[in-house]
């Protein structure tokens, strides 16, 4: 049988395409043009001239099992040739209009300039690659978390604003059980602990529907008012409550000797591993689950979830609750994963970043992993520029995961569309 | 075989009555229909049919046995199943999601089965002829289509009581003739149907009985063949009812209004209004007829300044008025009725007579040099509510705390209690009682009859054919064709459907 509203459709689908790009795509694509020979041009002035020596990355350890030569890097030559590369190729997308791809082509263009800094940092010095990488794994593992305890929490249309605060209490719950109990006990009450939180959340939204927003923070306070408390009262005083064990990395037999993917990827420890299965397990919970179409239809349209007999409020609270505990877990990164002891307000904004990263991750748990890795990679280059002495302070590079944030969030994901409840309570008349 | 009884059936919200003392019945093979005015009660009724409120009083009986629901997932499991008038569908879903939702067939791990759910709604759309691709993202499917996955969804839960709220509101009147098959179709394989709506016409056309509901009772019961549509309406509204109106010829003045070429672009950046010209003249009302979505939103906003347009000119009285503010527009003389009143037509916890002076209250007498002057403010509320008829205990009364029809009967009196030259009235009279759509028709065309211009913008074809002297159809922001105030309603239905 035919489907006659389906011709229909293509028709408008093409039609809508023609109107994108006539005056949607244009002017984004034009802008791409530019910012591409801006880059260009940058490169070339501050990067290009005036450097001397090759920039050696050292891609493999004297310990590895198999070792692969040094790869150098002409630095002159290399930011020039790519200078010349990005020119050319904004001034052909300006010319030709051309509309397609023009966010690949954005991508790709930040790629190189920051392959042209790095070369220009290390040049007549050398650099370990493999270093780089596996800190970036490391670090943008609890910013994947938060990420993804945003996007629990969202996709059932409730903003969490207060995952920040969930890392703290999470952080230093595992801190302190863990050195009264060791680490595995630590970890189970940092989740109990970020989950419990997350239930406050709940309840504070759904049953008393207090605003959203004003709720998390007002968990942010609570959970930094709290650590901190308890942080000069009990555990200065205490210092073995503050002496948690920390997660040694596992090495991953065979897996862990391919030069480079080893050691960023499986020489790692339980928490990399632990965010990686979450985004799996969570990616299948939304997208292919009986209980996910359900999620997501109460993120979208609760309404219509409950005229079909889907509970809204009980399916709002499991997945804060879980956001919450997804939380908690990355907050014991901090201690547990990490240096073994509470500071105060030791998670820095990384639930801020977190959900950025949902946000650039459009909502998709595998998405925000590939934007936590970017804020991961960012927030690690400011630590190994340290290393290298460059003539940029090291206070100015320690903003770089903060401007990455800004740079993200206010230029790249414009398009990006929220689940449509978000924010509202949903009341039954 | 099924039969559905509801037995004195009362709920109240506050000190509403919504329904008191409801008795309906409804068999196998049989389409009811129940017709009642907005906020007689309609809705109130159904929800309680499909267990989103529970009724203070009465009962519901199915095939001779007491049910009660608890919630929507009772009713369902009941075999009732209701089409609502806002459609319950996630954009986002694809066709089969939105059917599926709260039923889905799951495998280990709670894996979902779309494949095998997809070929149940191909099987349930095949067999009813309602026709929709079952991978096809439904946002993207027209209202018409949009609808038709309503009814599989009921059908998928294998309901035998199928409620329509309102089904041809946002209907063409070929998708209209469309749907009335359909429910032909679903009586005759033995289902029982309630038609809910208050065109009067259209009950006739369909239903083998009607229940009349006015002010939360039931207040006749009667056989469509036997019935007039007069009848019908005095039933309805509880009075005589002057279903036409009277207009004198036209004589036309002076162009006021002169799109030319006009581009204007929607929220997503998209075309909403391609290249549209056309005039209004002084005494003419110029209708603009289309299905909800064509742009029509779009039109008045550009008209009003209160949207940018990409291409094209306005001119009202042979002067551009592009880059001129709301408020320079409205001391032009142009009075806006905007299409949703709750939205953009009063404030709602703002009293009457602050809801009043909202376009004009930084002029005299409201306010000289900064400061308000409450005495003429409340004069002058006084005699709006007079004269426009505003049902409200007292002008300091709340504008929540009436009725739709008042709330619009004072958006009207706002607009055209002074100075007008050109009324641009977008859904004038959209969900509100008889009693104020007659009144507020009447205004209109004393108004056009006065030498105003007026540019009506509507879906309901019934209201555009009735006022009209011209009549615009616009259609994925075309205008595609033009009218004469005596056309048929097929042959501005097709317009409105895309085939000029």
């Amino acid at each position: 049988m035919p489907f006659h509203g389906h011709s229909k459709q293509k028709i408008k689908v093409k039609m809508n395409n023609f109107k994108q790009n006539k005056y949607g795509n244009e002017k984004q694509a034009l802008l791409t043009g530019y910012l591409l020979v801006v880059f260009g041009i940058f490169i070339s002035f501050f990067f290009g001239f005036g450097i001397d020596g090759d920039a050696v990355f050292k891609l493999s350890r004297p310990r590895d099992t198999f070792v692969l030569p040094n790869l150098v890097v002409p630095a002159s030559e290399y930011n020039i040739l790519v200078s010349f590369v990005l020119i050319f190729l904004g001034a052909r997308i300006i010319l030709r209009r051309m509309t397609s791809y023009s966010s690949l082509y954005l991508g790709a263009g930040l790629f190189l300039l920051v392959t042209c800094f790095l070369v220009w940092a290390t040049a007549g010095k050398s650099f370990s690659l493999t270093g780089m990488m596996q800190a970036t794994v490391i670090r943008a593992t609890p910013i994947a978390l938060a990420a993804l305890a945003g996007i629990l929490s969202e996709r059932v249309a409730i903003i969490n604003i207060g995952i920040e605060g969930m890392l703290l209490v999470g952080a230093f719950s595992g801190a302190v059980f863990g050195s009264l109990f060791g680490g595995i006990i630590g970890l189970i009450f940092a989740i109990i602990v970020g989950g419990l939180f997350g239930l406050l959340h709940a309840l504070l939204v759904i049953k008393y529907r207090v605003d959203q927003i004003i709720s998390g923070v007002a968990i942010n306070i609570l959970a930094l008012g709290l650590t901190s408390f308890l942080t000069s009262s009990f555990l200065k005083t205490n210092p073995e409550l503050n002496d948690a064990p920390i997660f040694r990395p596992i090495k991953i037999p065979f897996l862990s000797d391919i030069p480079v993917l080893g050691p960023t990827l499986f020489q790692q420890n339980f928490f990399v591993y632990g965010a990686i299965i979450l985004v799996l397990t969570t990616t299948y919970y939304i997208f292919k689950t009986g209980v996910g179409l359900r999620l997501r239809a109460v993120g979208e349209h609760p309404k219509a979830a409950d005229t079909l007999g889907v509970n809204v409020l009980s399916v709002r609270y499991i997945n804060v609750s879980l956001a919450g505990m997804v939380a908690g877990f990355g907050g014991a990164w901090f201690t547990l994963g990490s240096v073994g002891r509470f500071d105060e307000a030791m998670t820095g904004g990384r639930g801020f970043i977190g959900l950025a990263a949902m946000i650039f991750g459009r909502w998709h748990p595998v998405g925000a992993l590939m934007a936590a890795l970017i804020f991961g990679f960012a927030d690690s280059l400011q630590q190994k520029l340290a290393i290298l002495r460059t003539p940029i302070p090291s206070e100015f590079l320690a903003m770089a995961p903060y401007i990455a944030t800004i740079v993200f969030v206010a230029g790249l994901i414009g398009t990006a569309r929220a689940p449509h409840a978000i924010g509202k309570p949903y009341i039954k008349e | 075989m099924v039969n559905i009884e509801l037995k004195n059936i009362s709920k109240s919200f506050g000190s509403v009555q919504a329904n008191q003392d409801i008795n309906i019945k409804v068999n196998s093979g049989e389409i009811l229909g129940l017709l009642g005015e907005n906020g007689a009660g309609k809705s109130t009724l159904m929800n309680i049919l499909c267990g989103l409120y529970r009724p203070d009083e009465g009962k519901i009986i199915i095939n001779q046995k007491e049910t009660h629901f608890d919630n929507p997932g009772d009713a369902i499991k009941s075999g009732v199943g209701m089409v609502h008038q806002h459609f319950m569908l996630v954009p986002i879903f694809t066709v089969t999601e939105n059917v599926i939702l709260g039923n889905e067939k799951t495998g280990n791990l709670n894996y979902l089965k779309i494949k095998d759910s997809e070929k149940k709604v191909s099987e349930i759309s095949e067999k009813y002829s309602l026709l929709v691709n079952p991978k096809e993202i439904t946002e993207r499917l027209s209202v018409g289509a949009q609808q038709r996955v309503e009814i599989i969804k009921v059908l998928f839960r294998s309901a035998e009581l199928i409620i329509f709220d309102e089904p041809t509101a946002v209907l063409t009147p070929q998708e209209v003739k469309e749907l009335f098959k359909i429910m032909n179709a679903l009586k005759k394989s033995g289902k029982a149907i309630i038609f809910i709506t208050h065109k009067l016409h259209e009950v006739r056309e369909v239903c083998d009985k009607i229940s009349i509901l006015r002010a939360g009772m039931i207040v006749g019961e009667v056989d469509p063949k036997k019935v007039s549509n007069k009848e019908l309406a005095n039933l309805m509204v509880g009075r005589p009812v002057n279903l036409s109106l009277e207009r004198k010829k036209n004589k036309t003045g002076k162009t006021i209004l002169e799109v030319d070429n006009l581009s204007v672009l929607n929220e997503n950046r998209e075309i909403a209004l391609n290249q549209i010209s056309f005039n209004v003249k002084e005494g003419e009302i110029v209708g603009i007829a289309g299905v909800q979505g064509n742009g029509q939103t779009e039109l008045v906003e550009s008209i009003t300044g209160l949207r940018n347009f990409v291409a094209g000119n306005v001119s009202y009285f042979e002067k551009k008025m592009e880059y001129i503010t709301p408020r320079e527009i409205h001391k032009l003389g142009i009075r806006h009725i905007p299409e949703d009143r709750q939205k953009s037509g009063v404030i709602a916890n703002f009293t009457v007579s602050e809801n009043k002076i909202l376009n004009d209250y930084y002029q005299k007498p409201f306010s000289s040099n900064y400061i308000m002057s409450w005495g003429d403010v409340e004069r002058v509320s006084e005699t709006v509510v007079k004269n426009f008829d505003i049902r409200t205990p007292s002008i300091t009364t709340l504008t929540q705390n009436l009725s739709g029809g008042n709330q619009q009967k004072l958006v009207v009196g706002r607009e055209l209690s002074n100075k007008v030259d050109f009324l641009i009235a977008s859904q004038p009279t959209r969900g509100i009682d008889v009693g104020s759509i007659e009144y507020i028709h009447k205004q209109l065309i004393e108004t056009r009859n006065n030498g105003k211009g007026i540019l009506l913008i509507s879906t309901e074809l019934d209201e555009i054919l009735t006022l009209s002297d011209r009549i615009l159809v616009l259609f994925e922001g075309k205008i595609i064709k033009e009218f004469s105030s005596n056309a048929s309603t097929e042959e501005i239905g097709l317009a409105m459907a895309g085939q000029s």
